[in-house]
């Protein structure tokens, strides 16, 4: 039987405190987190925060030991495991492919796996998908890293998964295979495929993620990454001048909306303001009446590589002390 | 066996079956082994005396075929699931909906099915080999060796389960193919022990001694095979470390 997608608005993931520890040594602890169907969420943290281990939990290969979830609609309970198994696909890091076999053969086993009766048809589509329907026959052992990558992705379409757990897919991908396993994301995220996106590539997350979760044992912070942003970062605005300013102080703390400064180098400055849309024209009209050469105005942009070094290094920081 | 879904017990085994015979290594293994076997009792049946030779004489020498059946599928189901684990497939593996006695069936079944062609067949030369070129007094005897003949049908496939499931055992719990290699051999020393006994006489092949000894085999087999299956624990698998849950 074919596992149908839930057509309800119930989450495709919801993690309620799930903790998993190995002995004295915490994994994760106490993540909670939702997911809806057809979203594309980002999971990032640094080597060793947990994230491999809590996808191993959701895809019921090892036990949480405290908190509940539930992947697909389905529990996670032991008893539920090949029920959900049958919901997910996961693809590990490493693509774990029979070197021996062909690209065909490898997708045809797994194809038996999730007992799929007569798969060819779904094989050829997972394969043009991935493009690589050209190399069916090829034996993997044979196969560059990238190429592997792509049959292991191949090897997550075969079973129409209501969820796809992606280990940094597009680990070993030159620029343009990376493009097109983007576009494969995206092209499923249209059809309602979940993605739960492991990466450490934070412009791939940025760009492909509607939201974003950042993991350092325990889970830091989830949102969208724009908001993430907001959260962190003052708004602020970056002022350039072709000279540098004789007073700057006596001329930015008098300007309305504008809550703080400071300068980066000789002619450049950033200006805390509460909304930048308010204070930029006030900031260019102090700056003309003071007889500054002004080389650009602009709002300070904040990428999510910024978001997740803030994150990190305050843990670091509250670990040294 | 419930909630055995066919489908995925064959493709483990068609998948296995396509592994071996791309290892040249395997094959070639595979054919030496029973070739090795069939010489000692090649050279009993060509090197004895017509009137020499007693019916005993060729029992030992038959019963030593049996080991075909014990050492060949040794390492390949002591490689099964470590070996998996070593090459980084193990984890996909585990990833879909496949249940744990699926998979160590769909293994078992792999290493049992060449095992019992092979087996098989090197048995059925041996004997048309005597048949057609032997002197045909010692065939007669041979052929008249009816409990020996009996013991090596019925426990072929009996004493490779044995080799099969206790391999499988180490597999399951070995951190590395090497180790799991040398104790699946290990585990062909107590049948050893039984055909050595059958042979030098110490227990006398008779229909009732091997039919008990089959059914004793056959319920071994069928109680480690489920002592596997528990044993398979996806989480020790894949870190290392036991389940735990508060």
């Amino acid at each position: 039987m074919k596992p149908t997608k839930p057509t309800t608005r119930e989450p495709a993931l919801v993690v309620d405190r799930l903790t998993k520890r190995f002995g004295e040594r915490t994994a994760f602890s106490d993540v909670s987190f939702q997911v809806a169907y057809g979203e594309v969420f980002g999971f990032l943290g640094p080597n060793g925060a947990g994230k491999t281990t809590t996808v191993r939990a959701l895809g019921t290969l090892i036990a949480p030991t405290s908190g509940s979830a539930t992947v697909a609609g389905i529990p996670l309970r032991p008893e539920n495991g090949v029920e959900i198994r049958r919901r997910i696909a996961v693809m590990p890091e490493a693509p774990g492919l029979y070197l021996r076999l062909t690209v065909s053969e490898n997708l045809e086993y797994f194809a038996g796996l999730y007992g799929l009766h007569r798969p060819a048809a779904r094989i050829r589509d997972a394969l043009e998908a991935v493009n690589l329907g050209d190399r069916a026959g090829d034996l993997c052992g044979g196969l560059s890293k990238g190429l592997r990558q792509r049959v292991g992705l191949a090897r997550t379409l075969l079973s129409d998964p209501a969820i796809m757990f992606l280990d940094e897919p597009t680990s070993g991908l030159d620029p343009v295979a990376a493009r097109e396993v983007h576009d494969l994301i995206n092209g499923l995220r249209q059809k309602g495929v979940t993605i739960f996106l492991t990466t450490h590539r934070l412009e791939e997350a940025e760009k492909l993620c509607d939201r974003v979760a950042i993991m350092n044992t325990t889970l830091r912070v989830v949102g969208r990454p724009e908001d993430l942003r907001e959260q962190l970062f003052n708004k602020a605005l970056v002022v350039k001048t072709l000279v540098p300013l004789s007073d700057p102080e006596q001329l930015f703390t008098r300007i309305p909306g504008v809550e703080d400064w400071r300068s980066e180098d000789p002619g450049s400055y950033v200006l805390s303001v509460s909304d930048p849309r308010v204070a930029a024209p006030e900031v260019a009209r102090a700056l003309v009446g003071a007889g500054a050469d002004v080389l650009s105005i602009g709002e300070a942009q904040h990428s999510l590589e910024d978001v997740y070094l803030e994150l990190i290094d305050e843990d670091v920081e509250a670990r040294k002390q | 066996m419930m909630g055995v879904d066919a489908l995925r017990v064959r493709a483990v085994v068609r998948k296995e079956l396509r592994d071996y015979r791309r290892k040249r290594s395997i094959v070639v293994a595979m054919v030496i082994l029973p070739a090795v076997f069939l010489i000692q009792p090649t050279l009993a049946v060509f090197l004895a005396s017509p009137s020499a030779a007693g019916g005993k004489y060729f029992a030992l020498p038959l019963l030593l075929l049996l080991l075909i059946p014990v050492i060949m599928p040794s390492t390949l189901a002591a490689y099964a699931v470590v070996g998996e684990r070593e090459q980084g497939t193990l984890e996909p593996l585990l990833t879909t909906p496949i249940r744990r006695q699926e998979f160590i069936l769909g293994k078992a079944a792999a290493v049992m099915l060449p095992t019992l062609a092979l087996s098989y067949a090197a048995f059925g030369l041996f004997l048309a080999v005597v048949r057609l070129f032997a002197n045909p007094a010692i065939a007669a005897r041979v052929f008249h060796q009816g409990p020996v003949l009996l013991v090596i049908v019925l426990f072929t496939p009996l004493l490779a389960g044995w080799a099969i499931v206790v391999g499988m055992a180490v597999s399951v719990r070995a951190s590395e193919v090497r180790v799991a290699q040398q104790l699946g051999t290990v585990a062909s020393f107590p049948p050893l022990a039984v055909v050595v006994l059958l042979g030098t006489g110490v227990i006398h092949p008779t229909f009732r001694v091997a039919v008990m000894f089959a059914i004793g085999l056959l319920v071994i087999d069928m109680l480690v095979l489920r002592f596997v299956s528990r044993m398979f624990d996806r989480e020790r698998l894949v870190t290392g470390a036991r389940a735990v849950r508060s």
